[in-house]
């Protein structure tokens, strides 16, 4: 079934000689990253996998391999959007084991004592949300995960770790997400994941999409080491679900 | 093949790029000054995506175990094998057990080693360039070995070819506006536009920070996609100049693009090196 749909009023501004950002209304909304998705399906397909395109929140940034004329690819470009369909897009649920003892949740017992919540209460708020991926960037692999309980919004530190472990699973302002290996790193560590976000060995580097959701259930010490290992052998699979609103 | 004697600085393999997995948050990576890597392979008949060496600074020390051509373009640093002193831009003829060195950097930051069909090291993600962690190192150490297919053919450039790279050593950068410059207040488009910039300390395959300040901010955007050339004002006013190895989104506003030229010009830059930015309309 076909449904009308909303159209945004599109902007579309060069970003150096062969790059067209495509920016929606700037705010973060579901809807809003569900048209950048449709859209990016559709110029992929109009240009046979020609460009490059990097999804985010509100805009689309398309990369082509030569310099380009950005007045008739604008063009092209609008065409294209107003004649896009209401499909119904492909997305999957996708379940994180996260232990949250004390080694891994570094700011739990700082988070609780701001927040004057239980550190359990805290745990129990950031499994019980299902989050959607508005981004993949920073570094390969890592989500920006949107959906957070307000209740345990926190600003970033404000002095980085040097080192943040891989798998950290934090919370930085509205935002939650996994660092999908070590780096430097400014958010709330709240537990740690020992799934592997990132494989460039895989068939597909990173299983997880744009648009698709995330939630996390708590496991104990004793299974994060076992999905270690079993994540280290190649052998572990997320547990997934096909998702429908 | 060849066996790394000394590493230098900071050497690593690089080609064009790994374009295809930034929707992964996979940087592009390739080389920093991308003019003298595809100049190297040019020169050498190859492909223009083939892995060149870029090597930072200092040098390393390159023995090659089997014949092959070579050409070394970008930063100047006196190249030599067998310590006789080799010329830039030019393919030079290499015999089992000749060793290439580099002696003083004099002028520009990197030098790109090209050898006959580029090196063959491991492809990961259509890609030979080194990027941790997709790749397992990020640079050369001593003791590595790097592949190469050996090539006994004859020297192929007789012909004196006039090579314009003085552009590299050029002390202007070239840029468009970005997204969010329109944002900046009056006094920032002024001082980009009449400022000298000074390369900081803080500069590497990521990123070079400016040492001069805009003004402080608040014009923070929801994450969006970055490119190498593009420079971020974080809310201090510190410009950072995106460069190859860049992450691939992120939340401070995208105030200038450097043309692709320019990127390879900056890249020849080093830590105290000036620069004026040129807008383009």
């Amino acid at each position: 079934m076909t449904l009308p749909m909303k159209s945004y009023d599109l902007t579309y501004r060069p970003m150096g000689e062969r790059a067209i950002l495509i920016e929606w209304p700037g705010e973060i909304d579901e809807a809003v990253l569900e048209d950048v998705i449709r859209f990016r399906k559709m110029i992929r397909k109009a240009f046979r996998d020609e460009c490059e395109l990097v999804p985010a929140y509100h805009t689309l940034l398309v990369i082509f391999p030569e310099k380009i004329q950005v007045g008739d690819m604008t063009e092209r470009f609008r065409k294209l959007y107003s004649n896009r369909k209401n499909k119904p897009l492909k997305r999957r649920l996708w379940k994180f084991p996260v232990c949250y003892d004390k080694e891994f949740g570094l700011d739990l017992e700082l988070l609780s004592s701001e927040k004057s919540m239980p550190e359990d209460e805290l745990i129990t708020l950031h499994t019980g949300k299902v989050y959607t991926v508005f981004a993949i960037g920073f570094l390969p692999g890592f989500m920006y995960l949107g959906g957070l309980d307000e209740r345990l919004f926190s600003p970033r530190k404000s002095d980085p770790r040097l080192k943040v472990a891989r798998g950290a699973v934090g919370i930085g302002g509205k935002q939650t997400g996994i660092y999908p290996q070590e780096s430097p790193g400014g958010w709330n560590i709240i537990g740690n994941s020992p799934v592997k976000l990132f494989d460039p060995y895989a068939k597909k580097p990173c299983k997880i999409k744009i648009g698709d959701k995330v939630q996390f259930y708590r496991v104990k010490k004793a299974e994060h080491e076992l999905i270690s290992i079993e994540a280290a052998a190649g052998v572990y699979k997320i547990e997934k679900e096909n998702w429908h609103d | 093949m060849i066996k790394v004697l000394k590493p230098g600085f900071y050497t690593s393999v690089q080609d064009a790029g790994r374009t295809g997995y930034r929707d992964m948050g996979v940087p592009v990576s390739g080389a920093m000054d991308l003019f003298s890597a595809t100049l190297a392979n040019r020169l050498l008949n190859n492909d223009d995506n083939a892995a060149v060496l870029e090597t930072t600074m200092t040098g390393p020390d390159l023995e090659f175990t089997e014949p092959t051509h070579i050409v070394v373009t970008g930063a100047e640093m006196q190249p030599a094998v067998n310590d006789a002193k080799i010329p830039y831009n030019r393919v030079i003829k290499i015999n089992s057990g000749d060793v290439l060195s580099f002696g003083k950097l004099q002028r520009g930051f990197r030098a790109y080693l090209g050898i006959k069909d580029g090196f063959k090291t491991e492809k990961v993600l259509g890609s030979r360039s080194l990027y941790i962690p997709v790749t397992q190192t990020a640079r050369i150490v001593e003791g590595n070995t790097l592949p190469y297919q050996p090539y006994e053919g004859d020297i192929e450039n007789l012909i004196e070819i006039k090579i314009d790279n003085e552009f590299l050593f050029d002390t202007h950068i070239e840029v468009f506006p970005g997204p969010e410059y329109e944002l900046l207040p009056e006094a920032d488009k002024e001082r980009i536009r009449t400022a000298t910039f000074t390369v900081s300390p803080q500069n590497n395959r990521m990123a070079y920070q400016l040492k001069e300040q805009l003004l402080p901010n608040d014009f923070g955007i929801i994450t969006s996609a970055t490119l190498p050339g593009t420079v971020q004002l974080t809310p201090s006013g510190k410009m950072i100049v995106l460069m190859k190895d860049c992450q691939t989104t992120g939340g401070y506003p995208r105030i200038l693009q450097l043309t692709e030229k320019s990127v390879s010009v900056l890249g020849q830059k080093k830590v105290g090196d000036t620069i004026d930015i040129r807008l383009r309309g």
